[in-house]
């Protein structure tokens, strides 16, 4: 396996305060990886330090591809923009036809080629998110929460695409989900974040760590057996880090 | 039949339209309009210095408004002012100081009408070919930088993650924003200058489902624009600027039409 990216002590700073400290992890081809964390927990940070959105404050950040591509949690087009889902599919690269109804038919919105971007539900403009990061054929894929808005018979389907995607395209897969089904069903390696690295590894030993357990309550913990703990440190409400 | 000032006002004009058309688009999508504005006002001061130390007026025009547009980058990262206030900060400010230096240079005679809304008599055979060549190099270089300026209009985080490097075409964007509001500043004037460039694209995003098909549609606007607002201009004695901005507005008010019609055929 190739390291795709690789994060050493990695930290990004902004409007004084540090946004996510410390972030150590590599990506190999062919892994699914999945940020797990509460709101504000410097998953979309994490992911846009990768991708080279932001640079990082602290640590380093190395990548061994430029072929990366992006769903963003949110994209606005302006209404001002006249765009359709074909021009929005080649807006960074130029992308055959016929990948690009292939990539559409993936994700299921190939009949809306021709329609204005604007004009798409929040989970249709979804899927064509999605459809474009495939069409790209990239080693590197970032997914930020990439079925909000879809129903639930699509989120299914949509989760089950990035999983073949992964071991069709061989490409590393960096995904930022709450989905902890999926989660824990189908990533190799979860990392739960809330400002830093609370714990890290395999689903299942994530599953049964404390501070996993501390972040997302008992209940999504219930179904495993209770783990023997002892935690260094826990997080008060705003997340900062109590001894 | 036309008097040779007529027709190189034309000549010019037309070039004017087709620099104004695919920039004016991406002053839209970008909703930098007050930016526009506040680079034409700071175009006068421009002037001024050009009389002052006697240098060509559209080269001192692009050096000063290339300047506060690269100041006001910066600044917009910088400061806590909001975005808008910073604009009318700059603009009127550099308005102001440009028309204060005007009342120093006392021993020059200044057309301040001709500066602030355009003179087609004022256009020779040079201004053609300032506006013809620099045209050119402007429309070729949007042509290079368009996949990377487009991304980043539609999304910075997209075009950013994906190779595009949105902040230098960014950059190179607003220095050509700069150079069509040096060239076209004795066409229109400063304080329409940023009018040519909207009202075409305006009218085109009416018309319009894709990014290309506005670009075409706004160029043929202001072209139209120009030639119908020249004509009317000779005809009614009226200062050239405000006729074709007043007829691009025509145009945009008709582009309204099939807009309402789709409206009406939703509901």
């Amino acid at each position: 396996m190739n390291s795709l990216v690789k994060l050493e002590n990695a930290g990004v700073y902004k409007s004084s305060k540090w946004l996510v400290r410390g972030v150590s992890f590599e990506l190999f081809n062919g892994q699914i990886l999945t940020l797990i964390g509460p709101n504000g927990s410097g998953k979309t940070t994490t992911a846009k330090m990768i991708l080279k959105i932001f640079t990082a404050d602290e640590g380093i950040v190395t990548s061994n591809t430029h072929n990366m591509a992006y769903v963003p949690q949110k994209i606005d087009i302006d209404w001002t923009l006249p765009l359709r889902v074909i021009d929005f599919m080649n807006i960074t690269s130029h992308i055959n036809h016929s990948q690009i109804i292939e990539a559409l038919k993936l994700t299921g919105v190939e009949k809306l080629l021709y329609n204005e971007v604007r004009n798409l539900s929040g989970g249709e403009f979804q899927r064509v998110l999605i459809a474009r990061a495939i069409a790209k054929k990239p080693d590197l894929l970032v997914l930020d929460e990439p079925v909000q808005g879809v129903d639930f018979t699509g989120e299914i389907s949509l989760y089950n695409l990035i999983k073949n995607i992964s071991d069709t395209l061989k490409c590393g897969i960096l995904l930022i989900s709450h989905d902890i089904h999926f989660v824990m069903s189908s990533t190799d390696h979860v990392i739960c974040l809330n400002g830093h690295i609370c714990c890290s590894g395999t689903p299942s030993s994530v599953a049964k760590n404390p501070a996993y357990i501390k972040l997302f309550g008992e209940h999504t913990a219930s179904t495993l057996s209770l783990y023997e703990h002892n935690h260094d440190h826990s997080h008060s409400s705003d997340g900062s880090i109590s001894k | 039949m036309f008097d040779d000032f007529f027709i190189r006002a034309l000549i010019a004009g037309v070039g004017v339209a087709i620099i104004a058309g695919p920039l004016g688009c991406f002053v839209i999508w970008r909703r930098l309009s007050y930016f526009g504005d506040t680079l034409s006002h700071s175009a006068l001061l421009g002037v001024t210095l050009a009389y002052s130390f006697s240098i060509n007026v559209v080269f001192s025009v692009f050096i000063v408004s290339g300047i506060i547009a690269l100041l006001l980058l910066n600044l917009q990262k910088r400061t806590k002012l909001p975005g808008d206030a910073l604009l009318g900060l700059l603009a009127h400010s550099t308005l102001a100081i440009g028309l204060v230096i005007i009342g120093f240079l006392s021993f020059i005679r200044f057309d301040l009408m001709g500066l602030l809304f355009g003179d087609i008599l004022a256009v020779t055979i040079q201004d053609i070919i300032i506006i013809w060549l620099g045209g050119f190099v402007i429309l070729g270089i949007l042509y290079f930088i368009w996949k990377s300026l487009f991304a980043s209009t539609v999304n910075y985080d997209l075009a950013a993650a994906e190779g595009m490097k949105p902040d230098v075409s960014n950059v190179i964007f607003t220095l050509l924003l700069t150079g069509v509001i040096a060239i076209s500043i004795k066409m229109v004037g400063v304080l329409l200058i940023t009018g040519l460039l909207l009202i075409p694209a305006a009218m085109a995003r009416n018309l319009s489902n894709n990014p290309q098909q506005m670009v075409i549609f706004s160029i043929f606007g202001g072209i139209l624009s120009v030639i119908i607002g020249l004509f009317s201009s000779l005809e009614f004695n009226t200062a050239s600027g405000p006729t074709i901005i007043v007829v691009a507005l025509v145009f945009f008010i008709l582009s309204l039409w099939p807009l309402k019609r789709k409206v009406a055929l939703q509901k």
